[in-house]
Parts: C-alpha cells; sequence; structure tokens
C-alpha cells in the first residue's frame, strides 16, 4: 500500500464544484474562433460566388431587357407563352431522362460483366472504358461533331458500305436529338460503370455464398442480394446523373447549338443564347432560374440518399 | 469430408455431371462478358481513334470523298507542327495550364483547411456547413453562369483569365472540401490525442498528420480539381472573348473555324493534344482519379 | 515523476449524463495503478481526464503537486498509449518515437539518443525504418511503449493496450509492460478491463464501476477482502459463487441455512462478526478454488455437502463442475483425477474459512 486512503465518494453532488471559465475552455473558444478561420475562404467561395450569384440572378430575372426598370414575374410569364421554350423545356426532360436511363443501364451490365472478369484483366479493360469520361467532353464532342459532319461523316461511310442511306446526323430534328443524347450517353456510361463496379465490390462474398447455399439462381443473386445492396447507390447516382445531364452545355452547345430550328436547346444552351448572345440578361437568368425548383428537389434526394450511405458504412 | 463423399458414393456420378455443366455455364458466361466488352470498347473508342487517325491526314487526304475514312493513307504531322508554330494554339495551352494551376492551387488550400476544420474541431454550425458544401457541389454552372457574367463585368475582369481564376473555385471547391471531409473524419480519432499528448498544435497536427496520412485522398482531390478546371467550357466561353486570352476548350474551335471553313484536320489535333494531359495523369494515376470519382457517393 | 491526485473528479456529458461520479485517488510517485471494471464505468474517462483528453466537470486533477485541470496534454508532461496503438502511419518507426521531442525543439543527438535507448529497453532497435504497416501486433505496442517512454514523462497512461492482441501475446506484454515499469520507474495509470491483467500488473487496482470507485487495494487485498459484491464477483475466475442464505443463531453458535437443505456452520472466529446478523437474508460467497473434492479434512472449517454435477468442463490442469442450489449456478473447481459422472452426486468440500457474507440490500461485504 503506497497510496493514501481512497475513499469512494459516490454522494459528491457533481453541480456543487465552481464552474471555472477555465484556460482550457478558452482554448476551448480559441478553437472554434480558430476552426472559423479556417472555414472562411471556403465560406467567402460559397457565399460571395455561388448564394450571392444565386439571390442577384433571381432579382436579374425581374428587370427588363435593359435592366433599367423591375418587371416582376414577368419574364417568367413571357417565356411560358413562347413555343420556343417549351420546345426547351421538353427537350430537356427527354435529354436527361432518356440519357441517364440509358447511362444506368450501359453501366450496370458493364460494372456486372467487369465484375465477373478474372482480376487481373479486369483492370485493363476498365482503364480503356473509362477513356471517354476522362477527355474534357468540351473536346471529345469535337470527335463526334466530325463523324457527324453532313459531307464526310465517316459513320454514314460505313452505313453506305452496307447499304443503308446516309442519315443528316445533326440536320434532322429526330436525329439530331438522337445525336445530342448519344454523345451524352458515350460521355457518362463510364461513371456509372466505375460507381456500379465500386458498389458490387463492397458487397460482402458471404452473401452471394450464404445465397448460393439457399438455393438462389444467378437471376435470384440479382434480384435479393446484389440489386438491394446497391439500391443506395444506384438512386444516388441516377439522381446525380439527372442534375448533372439536366443542366449540360458542352455536349449540345458544341454538336448542335440548339439547331435545327431551336430543337436540340435545353436549359444551358438556351440561357446562353438569350443571355449572352442576345445581350437579354434578365430573360437568359430567367431560363436558369427556371431548373432551379427540379435541380432542388434531386438534390435534396441526393443528399439524403449520400447521409444514409454514410450511416450504413459507418455503421 | 471423406466420410461423406464415401456414404454418397451411388450419387457422385450425377453429381459431377452436374459441375461440369456449372463450368461449361461459366465458360460461357465469360465468353459473353469479353464479347459485350468488346462492343463497348469499340464503341467507347471509336471517337478517340477517329480523331488520331484524321489528325494525321493532310487536308488533301480529308477532302478526298472516295477513301476511306478511318485509315490514314499518307500519315503526316503537319497538322500538328502548324498549331504549334503558327496561331495560338500554344498561347491557348499555356492559359489553360497557368489557369489549371492556380486554380488546383487555390482549391487545395480552400479546402483543405475547411476540411480539418469541419472534420476535427466542432464548431457552431459546422454540420450545417458541411451539408450545405455537398449542395453547393451539386449546383451546375449552367445554374449561375449569367449573374456571375454580371458580376465579372462589374468586376472589370470581363475577357480575362483572372475571371476563371476567380469563377473555377466555385466548381471545385465544394466537392474537394466534401471528399476531404470524408478522409479526414475517417483517421482514428487516437492519432490527434497522440498528436495532441505529442505536443502538436493544430496546425503542425494538420502538416504534419493529417495531411500525409489523407495523402491518397489529397491525390484524388487534387486529380479532381485539375479535370474539372482543364476541361470548363461554358464560363471561358461566356467571359472570354479575344482569342489571346482564352483556354484550350473554346480556343481550338474558335481560332480554327473560320466561317464555313473547318480544318478538321488542325481541329483534330487540337483536340488531341488537349485531351492529352487528363489522359496523362489517368494513365499514370487511375486508381487515385477512380477514387476521387467514386468518393463524392460514399464519403463524408 | 510524480504523484497523481483526483479529488472529487466529476465528469458530466452534455444532456446531463454523469460518466465520473465524483472521485478520489492518490496515487503515489512510481506507483502501478490499473484501473479495472466493465465498459461504460468510468475507467477509460477518468483516464483521459488525467490526459487532458476530456475537460473535467468538476472537481481537480493534480499531477506532481500542481493542478492541471486548465493545462492542456501537451503541457501535462504526460504520454499515452492507446488501444489502437495510434502510431502515425507515414513515419517510420525511429519518427513515430522521435515527433514528441521534434515538436519540442529537442537537439537532434539527444533525441537520437532517447529513441535508441528505448528501443534498447523495448527490444525493437532491428524496427527503427520500417513503417507502422509493416510491424505486428506486438511489435506496434513496443513502439506505442516506445514513444512514451522517448519524453520520459512524469506519468504513462495506457488505454486498453493490450485489447487488440491475441491471448498469447497480450500474457506475453504483459510481462513486457511490466519489465519496462521496474526499469523506468515511471508512474503508471493503466486502465483494462481485464481483471487477470489488473492482478498481474499492479501495485495497487481500482475497481470501477458506474462512475464510482468500489474499492482500491493490492491484489491480494482485493482478492481475499472484498469490499463490496461487485468487487467480490469481479476479481477471481470463475465468479465467486453467491448462494443466497439465512443465517440462524442456534445456542450461540451461527449456522447458514442455504437452499436444498443444506445447513454450513459458520467459523466460530466469526460468530462475533456476524452474531448481529442472525435471522437474516444474506448471500453466501465462496470461490469455486475452494469448493473442492473433500480434502485437508483434519483442518477446521471444512464442511462436507453434496451434490451432483450438471455441467463438467474438463480444463486440463482442473476441472470446473456446476451444479444448482435452487435455480442458483454454483460451480465448484476439482482435482482433474477425480472421477465425475453427469447427475451423480458426490461430496464436496467448503472451506468455510474463506467464506464471505454480502448484504443483499446494500451490496456490502459483511
Amino acid at each position: 500500500m503506497t497510496g493514501g486512503n481512497v475513499i469512494a465518494a459516490p454522494g459528491v453532488p457533481a453541480a456543487a464544484a465552481p464552474s471555472r471559465p477555465g484556460r482550457l475552455r478558452r482554448i476551448a473558444r480559441r478553437r472554434s474562433t480558430l476552426a472559423f478561420l479556417m472555414t472562411l475562404p471556403l465560406l467567402a467561395v460559397i457565399g460571395g460566388l455561388v448564394a450571392y450569384p444565386f439571390f442577384y440572378a433571381i432579382y436579374l430575372s425581374m428587370l427588363n431587357k435593359r435592366m433599367t426598370r423591375f418587371v416582376g414575374l414577368d419574364n417568367f410569364a413571357f417565356l411560358l407563352t413562347r413555343e420556343t421554350f417549351q420546345f426547351v423545356v421538353w427537350q430537356s426532360v427527354i435529354f436527361a431522362v432518356s440519357a441517364v436511363i440509358a447511362k444506368a443501364l450501359i453501366g450496370f451490365i458493364l460494372a456486372h460483366v467487369l465484375h465477373a472478369l478474372p482480376a487481373k484483366g479486369q483492370r485493363k479493360w476498365r482503364g480503356m472504358l473509362l477513356v471517354p469520361w476522362v477527355i474534357p467532353p468540351a473536346i471529345s464532342t469535337l470527335a463526334w461533331w466530325w463523324l457527324f459532319d453532313p459531307t464526310y461523316s465517316a459513320i454514314n461511310w460505313m452505313l453506305m458500305g452496307i447499304g443503308a442511306p446516309p442519315i443528316a446526323w445533326l440536320g434532322e430534328p429526330g436525329w439530331a436529338r438522337f445525336a445530342v443524347i448519344l454523345v451524352n450517353v458515350w460521355y457518362g456510361a463510364p461513371f456509372f460503370m466505375i460507381m456500379y463496379l465500386a458498389a458490387l465490390k463492397s458487397v460482402p462474398d458471404q452473401l452471394y455464398e450464404a445465397a448460393a447455399i439457399d438455393g438462389a439462381t444467378g437471376w435470384q443473386k440479382l434480384r435479393y442480394v446484389t440489386v438491394p445492396m446497391m439500391k443506395n447507390i444506384i438512386a444516388i447516382t441516377v439522381l446525380f446523373s439527372l442534375i448533372v445531364t439536366f443542366a449540360n452545355f458542352d455536349i449540345v452547345r458544341i454538336l448542335t447549338n440548339g439547331g435545327p430550328q431551336d430543337r436540340t436547346h435545353i436549359f444551358g444552351t438556351y440561357a446562353f443564347q438569350v443571355g449572352i448572345q442576345s445581350g437579354d440578361i434578365p430573360l437568359g437568368a430567367a431560363v436558369s432560374l427556371f431548373m432551379f425548383p427540379i435541380l432542388a428537389v434531386f438534390a435534396v434526394f441526393v443528399l439524403r440518399g449520400v447521409t444514409r450511405r454514410s450511416k450504413e458504412m459507418a455503421g | 469430408m471423406s466420410g461423406a463423399s464415401l456414404t454418397t458414393a451411388g450419387a457422385a456420378a450425377p453429381a459431377y455431371r452436374k459441375v461440369g455443366s456449372i463450368r461449361r455455364e461459366r465458360r460461357w458466361a465469360l465468353i459473353g462478358a469479353y464479347v459485350a466488352l468488346a462492343v463497348f470498347v469499340l464503341f467507347f473508342l471509336t471517337p478517340p481513334f477517329h480523331m488520331l487517325v484524321t489528325s494525321l491526314k493532310s487536308s488533301a487526304e480529308i477532302a478526298d470523298l472516295s477513301g476511306n475514312p478511318w485509315v490514314v493513307r499518307r500519315p503526316t504531322l503537319e497538322n500538328y507542327w502548324e498549331l504549334l508554330q503558327q496561331g495560338n494554339y500554344l498561347l491557348h495551352f499555356r492559359n489553360s495550364v497557368i489557369v489549371t494551376l492556380v486554380v488546383v492551387a487555390v482549391t487545395m488550400v480552400i479546402s483543405t483547411l475547411a476540411a480539418f476544420a469541419l472534420a476535427r474541431m466542432r464548431f457552431w454550425g459546422s454540420a450545417t456547413l458541411a451539408t450545405g458544401v455537398f449542395l453547393t457541389y451539386l449546383v451546375p454552372e449552367t445554374l449561375l453562369f449569367i449573374p456571375l457574367f454580371q458580376i465579372i463585368g462589374g468586376l472589370g475582369l470581363y475577357n480575362n483569365l483572372l475571371a476563371m481564376i476567380l469563377i473555377y473555385p466555385t466548381l471545385t471547391v465544394p466537392f474537394c472540401t466534401w471528399i476531404m471531409i470524408g478522409y479526414f473524419s475517417s483517421i482514428p480519432k487516437e492519432l490527434d490525442e497522440a498528436a495532441l499528448i505529442d505536443g502538436a498544435n493544430h496546425f503542425q497536427m494538420l502538416w504534419r498528420i493529417f495531411i500525409p496520412v489523407a495523402l491518397p485522398g489529397i491525390l484524388a482531390a487534387t486529380i479532381f480539381a485539375f479535370t474539372v478546371s482543364w476541361a470548363q467550357f461554358l464560363y471561358p466561353m461566356a467571359f472570354l472573348v479575344s482569342s489571346e486570352n482564352m483556354v484550350l476548350t473554346v480556343g481550338i474551335v474558335s481560332d480554327l473555324i473560320r466561317g464555313d471553313t473547318f480544318q478538321w484536320g488542325k481541329i483534330m489535333a487540337g483536340a488531341l493534344m488537349a485531351a492529352a494531359p487528363p489522359l496523362l495523369v489517368y494513365a499514370f494515376l487511375m486508381d487515385y482519379y477512380i477514387a476521387g470519382l467514386t468518393a463524392g457517393a460514399t464519403k463524408g | 515523476m510524480a504523484q497523481v491526485s483526483l479529488r472529487k473528479v466529476v465528469k458530466e456529458y452534455e444532456g446531463g449524463v454523469q460518466a465520473v461520479k465524483g472521485i478520489n485517488l492518490e496515487i503515489a510517485d512510481h506507483e502501478f495503478v490499473v484501473l479495472v471494471g466493465p465498459s461504460g464505468c468510468g475507467k477509460s474517462t477518468t483516464l483521459r481526464m488525467i490526459a487532458g483528453l476530456e475537460d473535467i466537470t468538476a472537481g481537480e486533477i493534480a499531477i506532481g503537486g500542481t493542478v492541471v485541470n486548465d493545462i492542456p496534454p501537451r503541457d501535462r508532461d504526460i504520454a499515452m498509449v492507446f488501444q489502437n496503438y495510434a502510431l502515425y502511419p507515414h513515419m517510420t518507426v525511429y519518427e513515430n518515437m522521435a515527433f514528441g521531442l521534434t515538436l519540442r525543439r529537442f537537439p537532434k543527438d539527444e533525441i537520437r539518443r532517447r529513441v535508441e535507448n528505448a528501443a534498447r529497453i523495448l527490444d525493437i532497435g532491428e524496427l527503427l525504418d520500417r513503417k507502422p504497416k509493416a510491424l505486428s501486433g506486438g511489435q506496434r505496442q513496443r513502439v506505442a511503449m516506445g514513444r512514451a517512454i522517448v519524453r520520459d514523462p512524469k506519468v504513462f497512461l495506457f488505454d486498453e493496450p493490450l485489447s487488440n492482441l491475441d491471448a498469447k501475446l497480450r500474457v506475453q506484454m504483459r510481462v513486457e509492460i511490466k519489465k519496462v515499469h521496474q526499469t523506468v520507474r515511471t508512474t503508471t495509470v493503466y486502465v483494462t478491463h481485464d481483471q487477470v491483467e489488473a492482478m498481474t500488473l499492479a501495485d495497487r487496482v481500482v475497481v470501477m464501476n458506474q462512475g464510482n470507485i468500489e474499492q482500491v487495494g493490492t491484489p491480494q487485498e482485493l482478492y481475499h477482502r472484498p469490499a463490496t459484491r461487485f468487487v467480490a464477483g469481479f476479481i477471481g475466475s470463475p465468479a465467486m459463487n453467491m448462494i443466497p442464505a439465512r443465517l440462524e443463531n442456534s445456542a450461540g453458535a451461527l449456522r447458514l441455512h442455504l437452499p436444498g437443505e443444506i445447513v454450513l456452520p459458520v467459523p466460530a472466529e466469526r460468530t462475533q462478526r456476524y452474531a448481529p446478523l442472525a435471522g437474516r437474508e444474506v448471500l453466501f460467497g465462496l470461490r469455486p478454488e475452494h469448493l473442492t473434492e473433500p480434502k485437508n479434512l483434519d483442518r477446521p472449517n471444512i464442511a462436507l455437502v453434496e451434490a451432483a454435477p450438471e455441467v463438467i468442463e474438463p480444463m486440463g490442469m482442473e476441472t470446473m463442475m456446476i451444479f444448482s442450489l435452487d435455480g442458483t449456478e454454483v460451480t465448484a473447481r476439482l482435482d482433474p483425477a477425480v472421477p465425475v459422472e453427469l447427475g451423480r452426486k458426490m461430496p464436496l468440500a467448503a472451506d468455510l474459512n474463506q467464506m464471505h457474507l454480502i448484504d443483499p440490500q446494500s451490496g456490502r461485504v459483511l
């Protein structure tokens, strides 16, 4: 027994000791000041270049073309009556929905195919399949533009080789719509593939083994193991891609610039044409802002999915 | 095991046949997989391949409609030479490099500091701010380019590379901060406590523990910032007008298309060289590239 | 080197949960004290308050006579070893050990001298250039200790340092830690949930439960004279048998009436101590090692009882035999040579010199 006497004193009231504004507490306060200073640049970027412009956009969208007069919601009302704008809304929806469905399907298939490969070959194939995603879309779309060239189209050359008639890829509204979707799918499918592949790899093998022992067929494993385990990642990826595709600019701008007859315009390109090229800043801002409600809804769902997923990963 | 197989010897024969059929099934599945892969690799690599083929052709060969557009008969580097020797291509390349380097540096400083504070130094509103960062990442550039156009004009930065340096971080900082929060949060709390007891202050902890330990994450975030800055198209399109101030994504089109004359050979050569830096980064750092790409949905 | 004092230390988390409810503890210079208790008993919180990783809600902690409540960890001159080692993964073993000294701007050659000295004590000289990833669990644990030793602090704090090791390595490292303490003699506070670790390492053991200290004492004291029902049950493996009983006084001699019509005579020398309790319900406590096959029957206060085994656990060096008395499971510890058969009654010897009586209401050992 080296120490002094020791008493267990369960009866001591906890709050009895005076709470001193100690140095440690001061340090804690200094720490949160420091933390605030460290986030200040981030706050400046978000506040000054995202939040402020957003409210500024709302203000701008309520001015007349010369920005001399407040016109309330006139710009929005005017847009709704314009046939071109109605085309833009429709085309944006068609463009985003069909491209995302195609990307998700292709990505899902490719992820499964890759996952089935032996680990050694997987890397090489994955490397090649990701190339479209790595090239800046503004650059790769130039290649597609050239492939769709009315006179020199290398695709048409092949079509003629098998006896099919050449196609006016970018000259005919239907085909032009198809072309912009095709290029978007080409660019975005690898993203889905890699996301799904990562999710597939995170499904524990024991689950498949347990399912196999329970007598599940390959299809049933997919239905009852893979898809439920990937549900969240699928939802996040689809919603995220819906946002990005819906708000796309590069591909449509380069490939068709909205043509022919404004039939391939989506919100982004139309806002650019109206706001920057035609110089009607308020109207352009209004076009962009039309995207906001739908983007906000998607964003909230993405956030929910991500929060849930990180909870799952932690739990 | 052996005892069990002995007692079921009678059933062994049909079981064997079944094993064989599974193996055959597997082989067919694998062949199917390779066919699917080949089809998609062909689809995915056709545009870059055609880009390369065209860039190696002379204008005369491109204009010649009688030949096969998929092959080069007389390969030449003249498109590349002309691009590098005359016109503003090199200038555009330089501008892209400057903008990208500065933006990446600024982004990493801002997001590393912020992520450290948000991941480790809980303070009033930190959770809300982390959520806000993620939501900001989901704001597409097409939503805000018009007010930004006005703001840039107001600052006198129209047609100025500084505008790019000012605005690109809105696209890079939120995502980089978000994934860095994830990486920093995954560092065990005991590591900071050990550092605290070892006598480190907050900056020493960040600089000597967090940054080295989260280096893969930092690399992934850096690559992401690089990719986004290098590929940005809308902002230069809207805010840059004179050729000597342009970056690659807009410079190629503006300089090589004069009215109806498309210099396709040079466009493709320029595009290929513009695609080279991200492709090289990707080739050498594929794992970090993919980590950055997939982290957004799983970290945080 | 220094003593550590805790005076009425309270830790209350937001929401009013009290993890530590006002404890007092004096740790002498050079002493090795182990805080032991089940998870959630407040032992780790106490250690972390000594380290400065948690602030103290009320009360005082002093290290070497200085109250450290408001002193940040780096100025408390303590070193800590964590359960998961907390080695810096990007630094070599040498850099890990040198880090604390580097931050304190020690001269280079002094750092080298200290690291090499610590490496010699811990026998990790070969590993200095490796990264933690390339080390085994035991080696990592040594490095974590080395990081503490080089600092030559006033106090070593260990937070469940052996929990991540396998059983064999744990025993080995236990010996290692004891040797290191005998070499450097630094005051040590060690937290564990493992009573064997506590008993083998400690000069004194502090048993904690639900934020309070149940008992402080040497391992021997805790084993032979537990102060509370909790300590009696917590220290010793397998745990002490506690059988509900009634104490009766028949003609000046005390008798314990156990379930199953068993009546045990209380040793005469305890009559005076227990006499006031006659007629009350108590818990009769007897460790399995004091309930054996019949032996030493010539000694005083050995009582014979009969029981039929319901479970037999042969352990090699001994055999555990478990039977139940009116729903209470009782374990006896037998020589492996004794023949035992499930369900067949056999005689057992209860060494009543080692018995305890516990007040079921207050939980205090009487």
